[in-house]
C-alpha cells in the first residue's frame, strides 16, 4: 500500500495510466494523486478541459485521456510534483518522458541522466531532449528526457550524470 | 511607550498578516507585533508550492505567497507594524498588553479587540543524548537552510515522516545535503503520499515502525540507534541498529503557543487532534472572553491555507464588532467559511474536524 512504502506499487500506477492504445496515440498526462487531499489547481490549468471539474476541492483528479494532448501545463502548477507525460513513441526505440525538476543546477539539452523508477532504483540511462520554464512556476522546470522505450512505464525520476 | 489602538494582532504569520489586511482602507487603528525581524511567520521558510485552491495561492511558493500578503498591509496608514517586538504578557487590572522591542523598549498597548496569532512551537522527542550538537528541530533546520542559506550539517537522519518531515527531506536534497533515511514511529507515513513520492524516487528510504533509541557521539553527534516497533510501539528486541549521521532533524509535531490567551481568560481545552492547548471558540474565531480572537495554528494546527482562512474570518468578525464591516467583508468571511470547510472535507481532515468539534461551541 502506497501509504506505508510512500511509492505506487506497479498495479497502482498502471490503473492510472491510460490504455496502450492511447499510450501509443501520442504524448499524455499521467496523474500520481491517489490521497483525497484539497488541491485542485492541475484541473484550472488545462487548457483543454481534459481534467474533469471538481465537486470538492478534496476530489481526486480524473484524466479523460482522449482531451489531453500531453502539453505539460498541469506538470508545472502541480505542487505534489504527481504529473507526468509520456509520449511512449517518440522514435522506434525510445520514449519521452516529461517530468517537474527542481534540483540544480538546471539540465540543459542532450545531458546525460540516470532514470529512476518509483523506488529510487537505477533502471536505466536517458538524455535531456529540453528544458522547459513557465511563467507561472519561475523557479521550477519541466525537463523532456528521451528514455528507452521499454522503460515508460517504470521510469518517474531522473538524476543527472555528473561529468 | 503608552498607546492605544482599535485591533492590536499578535503575529504577523499567514494567519495576522490576512487579519491585519481586512483593516486595509479602513480608519480602525491597527498594531500588529512581531517576534522575528520579518513578516510572514513560517511562511518564508517554504521553498515548495501550496496546495489548496486560487484563492489561497495553490500552485504559489510559500516565500512568494508572504511577498503577496505583506504588500497591502505594509501600505496601509493605519496599520502599524512592530517587528522584533514580543508581547510579554497581557495585565487585566489595567487592560493592556505589554510588548518588548528588541531594544528593549517598552510599549503599553491598549486595544479593544486583540487576534492572537502567535503560531506553534515544535514539539521535542525525549532519548538519550538529545542535546548533543546537530540535534534541531525541523523548524531550525529550514530556518538555517532556506533563509540564512547555511548548511546544518554534511548527513541528514529525519525523524517523523508527517508533511514537515517530508518537505525538509526534500528541501535539505535540494541544497545538495544527504538524507540517509526518514524514521516513522506510526505504520504509516503521516504526510501527503505526494511528498512521499518525492522522497522516495530520490532514493531516500522511509522506515515506519522505527523510532530513536539514542543519540551517539562525545562532542557532537557521530550517529543514532534505532529500533524497530511492534503493532503496540513497542521495541522489537534484536533489531537495533546504529546508523551513522552528523544531524538529526525532529519533525514529531508542532504545539499551539496558547500562553497569552489562557492570560486573557480564555477557556481552553487539551485536544491531541488539535496538537495541544487551544482556546474554545466560536465559529467567528472569538474566544470565551468576547474581545479575544484566534487565528492559525494557535487555534490547531493545520496548514497555512487554513491559517489564511481564518486570519480573515477573525478579522472580518472584528470588523463587525467595530460595526464598520462592509458587504465585501462580510462576503470574503462567507467564502473563507466555505474554503475551509471544503479543505477540511477529505479524509485527511477528518483528524482536524474531530478536534474542532470539542472545542467549536455554539453558544459563546
Amino acid at each position: 500500500m502506497f501509504k506505508n512504502t510512500g511509492c505506487l506499487s506497479s498495479i497502482e500506477y498502471s490503473s492510472l495510466m491510460p490504455d496502450e492504445d492511447r499510450l501509443n496515440e501520442g504524448p499524455v498526462a499521467i496523474i500520481e494523486c491517489p490521497e483525497h487531499i484539497p488541491c485542485n489547481p492541475c484541473q484550472q490549468a488545462c487548457p483543454r478541459g481534459a481534467i474533469q471539474p471538481f465537486q470538492k476541492i478534496t476530489d481526486l483528479p480524473v484524466i479523460q485521456f482522449d482531451l489531453c494532448n500531453g502539453c505539460g501545463n498541469c506538470i508545472s502548477v502541480c505542487p505534489g510534483l504527481a504529473i507526468y507525460v509520456i509520449e511512449k513513441n517518440y522514435t522506434p526505440d525510445t520514449s519521452l518522458m516529461k517530468i517537474p525538476y527542481e534540483m540544480l543546477p538546471i539540465p540543459e539539452k542532450n545531458d546525460i541522466c540516470d532514470i529512476l523508477s518509483r523506488e529510487g532504483s537505477v533502471i536505466g540511462r536517458g538524455r535531456v531532449e529540453r528544458v522547459q520554464k513557465y511563467a507561472f512556476n519561475p523557479k521550477g522546470r519541466v525537463v523532456w528526457v528521451e528514455i528507452p522505450k521499454k522503460l515508460y512505464k517504470e521510469a518517474r525520476n531522473v538524476r543527472m550524470v555528473k561529468e | 511607550m503608552k498607546q492605544n489602538c482599535d485591533v492590536l494582532i499578535v503575529g504577523a504569520g499567514p494567519a495576522g498578516l490576512c487579519a491585519a489586511s481586512v483593516f486595509v482602507n479602513t480608519n480602525v487603528q491597527v498594531v500588529v507585533i512581531e517576534r522575528d525581524p520579518f513578516l510572514g511567520g513560517q511562511l518564508l521558510k517554504q521553498t515548495h508550492m501550496f496546495f489548496g485552491s486560487k484563492e489561497q495561492y495553490a500552485g504559489t511558493r510559500g516565500f512568494a505567497i508572504s511577498d503577496i500578503l505583506k504588500e497591502s498591509v505594509l501600505q496601509a496608514k493605519n496599520i502599524h507594524i512592530f517587528t522584533e517586538t514580543v508581547a510579554a504578557g497581557y495585565y487585566p487590572e489595567d487592560g493592556f498588553m505589554l510588548a518588548i522591542e528588541q531594544d528593549q523598549t517598552l510599549h503599553r498597548i491598549g486595544f479593544k479587540k486583540v487576534i492572537v496569532a502567535t503560531g506553534a512551537s515544535e514539539k521535542a522527542l525525549i532519548f538519550e543524548n538529545n542535546d548533543l550538537p546537530g540535534i534541531f528541530g525541523a523548524g531550525a533546520v529550514q530556518t538555517l537552510m532556506n533563509m540564512y542559506g547555511v548548511a546544518p550539517g554534511k548527513e541528514v537522519i529525519m525523524v517523523g515522516s508527517g508533511n514537515i518531515g517530508l518537505i525538509v527531506s526534500y528541501q535539505l536534497l535540494q541544497a545538495g545535503i544527504s538524507v540517509k533515511c526518514i524514521i516513522e514511529a506510526a505504520p504509516v507515513i503521516g504526510g501527503y503520499f505526494v511528498h512521499a513520492a518525492k522522497i522516495r524516487r530520490l532514493q531516500i528510504p522511509i522506515y515506519t515502525q522505527t523510532t530513536i533509541r539514542k543519540a551517539i557521539g562525545t562532542d557532537s553527534l557521530e550517529g543514532v540507534e534505532i529500533v524497530s516497533l511492534d503493532e503496540k510501539w513497542q521495541s522489537i528486541p534484536g533489531t537495533e541498529r546504529i546508523e551513522s549521521c552528523d544531524t538529526l532533524c525532529l519533525a514529531v509535531g508542532l504545539c499551539p503557543m496558547s500562553e497569552l490567551l489562557s492570560q486573557m481568560q480564555c477557556e481552553t481545552k487539551y485536544v491531541p487532534e488539535l496538537g495541544g492547548s487551544v482556546a474554545i471558540r466560536n465559529h467567528r474565531m472569538q474566544c470565551t472572553n468576547k474581545d479575544v480572537y484566534i487565528a492559525g495554528d494557535v487555534a490547531g494546527i493545520e496548514e497555512a491555507s487554513s491559517a489564511m482562512l481564518e486570519g480573515y474570518i477573525a478579522g472580518v468578525s472584528i470588523a463587525e464588532d467595530l460595526q464598520i464591516a462592509t458587504p465585501k467583508h462580510l462576503v470574503l468571511r462567507e467564502n473563507s467559511v466555505e474554503f475551509l470547510k471544503a479543505m477540511r472535507s477529505g479524509p485527511i481532515g477528518e483528524k482536524i474536524c474531530s478536534g474542532l468539534k470539542k472545542v467549536e461551541e455554539s453558544h459563546v
